[in-house]
């Protein structure tokens, strides 16, 4: 009994350091990014560098979420995620570009899909 | 200090048919019922959202923590996975920049920014006097981050009634509206190719090193995209 409180208390301790440093790591970026920007003129060869860097890093991001997704979603299959992107995007294109229903249905249609 | 007219404004584009809004509430649903599976309290989801805000990173943090990774391990893959803030940052800050404005309004406000604020700055910038542009970027960026740090909370009491299906829907929410978001924003040549590059590139350099992808289909798809773009006078 002791011993399990012990551990429980070590653990919560843990994640308390766990939030700490993702924290620390999360805010560095942003604040050197706040940092660089004061140096860097939009007219800049290198703003429009970092514009592109900033775009396609996080397309990278997303389509690695898509494919290979982390936590909940590596529960369902590739196929059904991609047909529903597919799906999502065509009716955002198509409804001038509405995010809310495509979003909202894309949460129905994955549910949906998964469920059968 | 605050401009507050903007500053509503600012708010007020968290609202309508093309707000993050939605999308943010619900991956933030999820990750509230995921951070208590994952053993945390609600004080301590709470405290994630509030001091992280980043999602792919909180996601990689619960993720190390069950499989029991070293405190440095976690900081070097979060700091991987969030990196994509770096150039988000050096892409926005400058269009805000005014000389009248503290620096101090610049490096705290830093921390709003997100994916979904990023976008809707982007989107929204042009129309807000130079001068004010900070203000109405802290506007939204105080809309998304309460949105975010509310839904945890909301995710954490609703854990136990969301099914895994559910779960399931409510994480795809995010990367769709995400893509949709950055197709609409493909409105030159250069940033329709780091899209795409990046789309694609991103988890083919996944299959090589599943830390370093991002950053490396980043650099590599928006180095082409700038080159070509460049090439092409846009």
């Amino acid at each position: 009994m002791l011993f399990c409180l012990e551990e429980k208390m070590v653990s919560s301790q843990i994640i308390i350091l766990a939030i700490v440093v993702t924290s620390l790591a999360t805010f560095v970026s942003r604040f050197m990014g706040a940092l660089t920007s004061e140096k860097v003129s939009v007219k800049s060869k290198a703003f429009q560098w970092f514009n592109c860097v900033a775009y396609s890093t996080l397309a990278a991001l997303l389509g690695r979420m898509i494919i290979f997704p982390a936590g909940v979603l590596a529960d369902s299959s590739l196929i059904i995620r991609i047909v529903v992107l597919f799906i999502c995007i065509v009716i955002f294109l198509n409804s001038k570009k509405n995010l809310v229903i495509p979003t909202i249905l894309s949460a129905v249609l994955l549910s949906f899909f998964n469920s059968i | 200090m605050i401009n507050p007219k903007v500053f509503i404004k600012g708010l007020k584009s968290n609202l309508g048919v093309r707000s993050p809004t939605i999308s943010l509430g619900a991956c933030f649903i999820a990750l509230g019922a995921l951070l208590k599976d994952a053993g945390f309290n609600l004080q301590q989801s709470v405290a994630s959202s509030f001091f992280t805000y980043a999602l792919p990173g909180q996601l990689v943090m619960a993720e190390s923590l069950l499989i029991g990774t070293s405190l440095l391990n976690i900081f070097i893959a979060v700091w991987l996975v969030n990196f994509r803030l770096y150039p988000m940052t050096v892409s926005l800050f400058p269009l805000l920049k005014h000389k009248s404005q503290p620096k101090w309004k610049y490096y705290l406000s830093s921390h709003f920014l997100a994916v979904s604020s990023w976008l809707v700055a982007k989107e929204g910038y042009k129309k807000i006097d130079k001068k004010y542009r900070i203000d109405f970027w802290i506007g939204i960026g105080i809309g998304t981050w309460t949105t975010a740090v509310s839904m945890t909370v909301v995710g954490y009491l609703l854990a136990d009634y969301l099914s895994k299906d559910v779960m399931i829907g409510l994480a795809i929410v995010n990367p769709v509206y995400f893509f949709c978001m950055m197709i609409g924003a493909m409105k030159n040549i250069s940033i329709s190719i780091a899209v795409i590059g990046g789309t694609i590139l991103g988890p083919i350099v996944f299959l090589y090193s599943t830390e370093w992808a991002i950053l490396y289909a980043g650099l590599i798809a928006g180095t082409i995209a700038f080159l070509f773009g460049g090439k092409n006078g846009k």
